[in-house]
């Protein structure tokens, strides 16, 4: 290459550069309401974030074709790629939060954990559902996060109810805990413990690297020699089809296996196929797409080949996981706008408006999701709602309801979740908090 | 505990230096370095004593061995099974190494490459085995690419500036791969291939061990593979044009070898061994670019073999493989579990100590 | 015509010897600093400095590091990642410990632990060479990894084995936590990276430089000439572990506000090779231009489809990104394998004799 080559090369680069300077902040216009969506379809982890990125792209689209988005101010939707990688999100996070971002779904823990303290200070809020640090319910003492319906901590403590609930009861019985090793594997194993020692149950617990996760026979013969007698899983990714092929070739019982509700996507039991049969995962939402919202989705957004995902992948669990946090992010939006009575809403506002949010049945109808979900209302104090879930099961094909709904013992979690908030904040001397009176 | 683990290594490192390197220390350093070591290996037995942990590293693993011996056995094989795969993927580096001096760090991804398309093209409606041959002849497309638009414009450089090379190569074909076939992971289509998928259930030993086919099947191909290579490089013409270019590249040109179609060619036969890498592995769990960073572990499995030898991977292959069930299994409960992760670097570390080219690499000599 | 060093004459060993010896230099570097001190903060908007400063310094920094023992001692490492992780967390360690002492004490304390545990992974450097040794660092990562998510005591015993960054300040201005600004954080970046790279290119100008470079160039000669192996490799791998662990502090305190142990796994370590290479090996200089090349390269990717107008959805410019990494490493390699410090000394030598090149 001649050095004038390369000269002309950087001066482009640079000139691009300034541009991109120039173009990073671009006037808000008066109707629109941006949202960027922290979406991973790379990676190790792709295989649960694409239809996750779908499910949430697409609500959005729907109503952006549909209604013209919400309230009259038509979203402005715009995917960051994070790779489920923290440093990665929080460039997106960097990079998008200049261009009035009202809200944000990580969708990794990891990534959570790096938003919460900047929250407050930029005053966009962090809506993490059913994942994110399971202490940020307490909504005195982190305004700014939100994680309805539940936390892990009343997801687990569901699951322990479900166990308790089956033949003799939990007492005495051995409980296998196999989580990825990183923050979001290891958040419940706290309470956990708690339960263990209250309800005299066995915890084994087997941790599984992220390097790890494509070879866990070693894990699961630990699992085999320690016999327990229900299996939990805290799983993502990669991890899950694994463990779930590892799991038959020990001959574990399926329908002792319960997954988290990370743990359940179609495309991780699709390589187990009809072997999975039986195995069970928790779950908040309806799966399948009989639903007049997602056939508008159908309609206005697949078929008009504005969407990524194949017509068949609607309708998935985590395709519906991704459109329910849609929903929650569309109704946010829409009681932020009943509230303040403006169009295009601030991230203060919605946070005002997740926090007074109310999915209730006849909302749900509304919008034509009915009977999708359990009814949904965000309080001051509880930003989570330890709302009831129910556990699923894998038919070779699909997924089918396996339990009624199922309450969390939100009485022995809210206790532990406060002291977990209280020690978060006390070597943070001037953490911000809200009363709720 | 960690920081006992630490402590015994330091100690053992500094006896070894002490008692190997009387040349390069000074008598004192050395004397201060043994007093040293065998002050701390007293002291973390006392330690040890006194938590009563000697019992549980020393005694209990190993008797636990003698009262679950079809568990035993179930970990050797499962171990065997792994072995066989990062033996594999490291037959790959190998044949590349050999053959020009490349430490290729891109064959865990040519392995997820190979079996994506093969997925990619099976999905897009080829049938199954015309797709195995497409996903052959992409691999060959591969090689020759490598070859022509990496490998000679960077011939005589530095090792190190072709091992960046095949890191470059690394990101591309990630991100050519998830471009054209999609980011999300994939269904092996193991039954179209004729792998069987069963199992056998074999109750032995007052307990049941359980043998998947398809484990068997795959330990059967790296057999396969293994003797079709073998038979390549000692009984034809190109495979001994290739064995000279690993002795002397310069020897071997003098003599009228082309260097450029021997490389093509080692790629290629490193692309095959990859697609059956990536077929067995995508088949025990699904096909994506994760199993990249399972591939990683064929580098000690390459420090412990020898860089330069077919054999070395293979047995290689099998220690390390064994090796970290074992040490996971029986002794990974003890530290919390997951030592599978660095267990063996630790391994392949402790036989570079004493053998710094491998068990079976050619011999190391400095000359200036 | 502007960059000539005709008419500067030396009368002294100490002039001849400086860190700059041409006065041009001298110059652009106090212009440097001043853009970098003061029209940096004044005029970038936050996410110019949070997103592209910030780490690009830190980046530069562990780069630094490595360049000591990869570029100036010869010893290929995968472990930066690693020992970047160790200082972090001995900087959040000390940060509950004693959490009346100013964080930039901390920070600078924390190299220390991370230069403790780069000397005990140093040792099998004497028996080992090349790749083995390369492969042998990856044991230092993956056990360090590990333990970072194995003694809960490290973090604090958090339930979700994370460190966050408590608001930290400095004559009483917040410099480290949620509320800390940008302007404050980079600037306390830039402080300690101009400080390090200033002690690094006197270390590899010094006797120390002299015998890496000698080992890095032939080993057993350089035992011949009287250079003790052990001592001298060790020292490599604990001074290029004390910056790893400082930029480790940094990035956690100064850019992230928190970490878990994926924030220092194996594709860091990558990383910042990358960035040691394409940059130039043996060349302080040529850490700055591969931290800047490899760290800014995707932001300014992804903003290209923007840019012109184009609405290409983001998992694609993903694979593009990736492709063109990739891609443009080789080329670079190809075009110039000693990196970007060759052609930035190409270009100085240009600029000598500009406009009247022969």
């Amino acid at each position: 290459m001649s050095f004038k080559k390369l000269a002309l090369g950087i001066g482009a680069a640079g000139m691009l550069a300034s541009g991109l300077f120039a173009a990073s902040t671009p006037a808000q216009a008066e109707d629109t309401i941006y949202v960027p969506l922290l979406t991973y379809r790379t990676g190790a982890f792709a295989g649960s974030g694409v239809p996750i990125a779908n499910g949430l792209h697409d609500y959005l689209a729907m109503l952006n074709e549909r209604d013209g988005g919400v309230g009259g101010a038509r979203l402005i939707i715009e995917e960051c790629e994070t790779g489920y990688n923290a440093q990665k999100g929080v460039e997106c996070y960097e990079s998008t939060k200049g261009n009035g971002a009202i809200v944000y779904n990580p969708f990794s823990t990891g990534i959570t954990l790096q938003l919460i303290p900047k929250a407050p200070v930029d005053e966009i809020p962090i809506l993490s559902m059913g994942y994110g640090l399971s202490a940020t319910a307490v909504g005195e003492t982190f305004p700014w996060t939100f994680n309805a319906p539940a936390t892990y901590w009343s997801q687990m403590s569901a699951i322990i109810t479900h166990i308790n609930e089956q033949g003799d009861g939990i007492a005495g019985q051995k409980i296998g805990f196999i989580y990825l090793d990183v923050g979001y594997g290891r958040e419940p194993i706290d309470l956990l413990d708690a339960l263990a020692a209250d309800m005299g149950f066995e915890v084994v617990k087997v941790p599984v690297a992220v390097a790890e996760m494509q070879s866990q026979s070693s894990h699961w013969l630990q699992v085999r020699r320690e016999n327990p007698d229900w299996m939990i899983m805290w799983g993502w990714g990669a991890m899950n089809p694994t463990a779930i092929k590892e799991a038959i070739n020990i001959d574990y019982p399926m329908d002792r296996f319960i997954g988290v509700w990370w743990s359940g996507g179609d495309s991780d039991l699709r390589p187990a196929g009809d072997d999975a049969i039986g195995y069970l995962s928790a779950n908040f939402h309806a799966t399948g797409t009989d639903f007049p919202a997602i056939q508008d989705i159908l309609t206005h957004v697949v078929d008009a080949g504005l969407s990524q995902a194949s017509r068949e992948s609607v309708g998935e669990n985590y395709y519906n996981r991704g459109l329910m946090n849609s929903v929650l992010i569309a109704e946010g939006i829409r009681t932020a706008q009943e509230l303040t009575g403006k169009v295009a809403i601030t991230g203060a506002d919605m946070r005002m408006g997740l926090e007074n949010m109310n999915l209730s049945e006849e909302r749900l109808a509304e919008i034509g999701l009915a009977g999708f979900t359990n009814p949904i209302t965000v309080t001051c104090e509880d930003h989570a709602g330890a709302h009831p879930i129910y556990l699923q099961q894998w038919n070779g094909a699909g997924w089918e309801a396996a339990s009624d709904w199922i309450t969390p013992m939100r009485d022995r979690v809210r206790p532990l979740l406060e002291a977990a908030a209280e020690a978060y904040v006390a070597d943070k001397p001037d953490w911000e908090t809200q009363s709720c009176n | 505990m960690v920081l006992w683990i630490l402590l015994v290594l330091a100690a053992g490192a500094a006896v070894y230096y002490g008692i190997r390197f009387e040349g390069s220390l000074k008598q004192r350093d050395r004397h201060a370095m043994i007093a040293l070591s065998a002050i701390t290996v007293v002291i973390l037995g006392v330690q040890l004593y006194r938590a009563e942990l000697l019992g549980e590293i020393f005694i209990e693993p190993f008797a636990f061995m003698g009262e679950a011996p079809d568990l035993f056995v179930q970990v050797l094989w499962q171990g065997f099974v792994d072995g066989t795969l990062y033996a594999l993927i490291a037959l790959g580096f190998v044949l590349i190494f050999k053959a020009s001096g490349v430490f290729n760090f891109a064959q865990g991804i040519m392995v997820v490459f190979g079996a994506l398309s093969l997925v990619g093209l099976h999905a897009a409606g080829v049938p199954a085995w015309g797709a195995l041959v497409l996903a052959l002849v992409i691999m060959g497309v591969l090689a020759v690419g490598v070859e022509r638009i990496v490998l000679r414009p960077l011939v005589n450089q530095e090792p190190i500036i072709l091992f960046m090379a095949t890191i470059g190569l690394w990101y591309f074909l990630i991100g050519f791969g998830e471009l054209i076939f999609g980011g999300e992971p994939k269904v092996m289509i193991t039954e179209q291939l004729g792998l069987p998928t069963g199992r056998w259930r074999f109750d032995i030993l007052g307990g049941r061990v359980n043998v998947n086919q398809l484990d068997v099947a795959a330990a059967a191909i790296a057999v396969l593979l293994v003797t079709g290579l073998g038979i390549f490089f000692n009984k034809t013409r190109i495979g001994r044009a290739l064995r000279a270019v690993a002795d002397d590249h310069q020897a071997a040109m003098s003599v009228g070898i082309s260097l450029n179609q021997i490389w093509r060619i080692v790629w290629f036969a490193a692309g095959i061994v990859a697609l059956a890498t990536g077929i067995m592995w995508g088949a025990k769990s699904d096909v994506s670019f994760a199993l990249a960073i399972v591939a990683l572990k064929a580098l000690p499995v390459l420090i412990l073999g020898g860089f330069t030898s077919i054999p070395g991977a293979i047995v290689g292959g099998l220690i390390i493989g064994i090796g970290e069930k074992m040490a996971e299994f029986y002794w990974g409960p003890l530290v919390g579990g997951s030592i599978e992760s660095w267990f063996p670097y630790f391994l392949a570390l402790i036989f570079l100590l004493f053998r710094p080219q491998g068990l079976f690499g050619d011999k190391i000599i400095d000359r200036i | 015509m502007f960059y000539r060093e005709a008419g500067q004459f030396k009368t002294t060993y100490r002039a001849d010897q400086a860190v700059f010896p041409i006065r041009q230099d001298l110059i652009g570097i106090v212009i440097l600093m001043a853009f970098l001190v003061v029209v940096v903060p004044l005029t970038f908007n936050d996410f110019w400095i949070s997103s592209v400063m910030i780490p690009t310094l830190i980046f530069a920094l562990a780069a630094i590091g490595l360049n000591i023992l990869t570029g100036f001692a010869g010893q290929l490492s995968l472990g930066t990642g690693g020992f970047m992780g160790v200082g972090a967390f001995a900087c959040y360690k000390l940060t509950t410990i004693f959490p009346e002492v100013n964080i930039i004490v901390h920070i600078a304390l924390s190299g220390l632990f991370a230069a403790g545990v780069g000397f005990v992974f140093g040792l099998p450097s004497l028996r080992v060479k090349g790749f083995y040794l390369a492969v042998a660092t990856l044991a230092s990562q993956f056990f360090l990894e590990w333990s970072f998510g194995r003694i809960p005591w490290l973090y604090n015993y958090n339930a979700s084995g994370a460190i966050e960054v408590p608001n930290k300040y400095l004559f009483g201005i917040p410099i480290a936590g949620p509320t800390a600004s940008a302007e404050a954080r980079y600037l306390v970046v830039l402080a300690f990276v101009v400080v390090l790279t200033f002690v690094a290119s006197n270390l590899v100008r010094g006797r120390f430089g002299r015998a890496w470079m000698a080992v890095r160039d032939m080993d057993i000669a350089a035992e011949l000439i009287g250079i003790r192996l052990l001592p001298t490799k060790l020292m490599a791998f604990t001074i290029s572990s004390y910056f790893a662990g400082v930029a480790g502090a940094l990035m956690v305190f100064m850019w992230l506000g928190a970490a878990e142990v994926a924030s220092f796994d194996i594709n860091v370590s990558f990383q910042i090779l990358f960035m040691v290479i394409i940059g130039g090996l043996g060349s302080i200089m040529g850490a700055f231009l591969g931290a800047a090349f490899i760290w800014n390269l995707p932001i300014l990717l992804r903003g290209v489809p923007k840019f012109f107008g184009l609405d290409i959805n983001a998992a694609t410019v993903e694979h593009i990104q990736f492709m063109v990494v990739g891609g443009m490493i080789i080329f670079f390699l190809i075009v110039e394998p000693s990196g970007f410090a060759r052609l930035w000394q190409i270009t100085k030598e240009k600029l000598r004799r500009w406009p009247f090149p022969y």
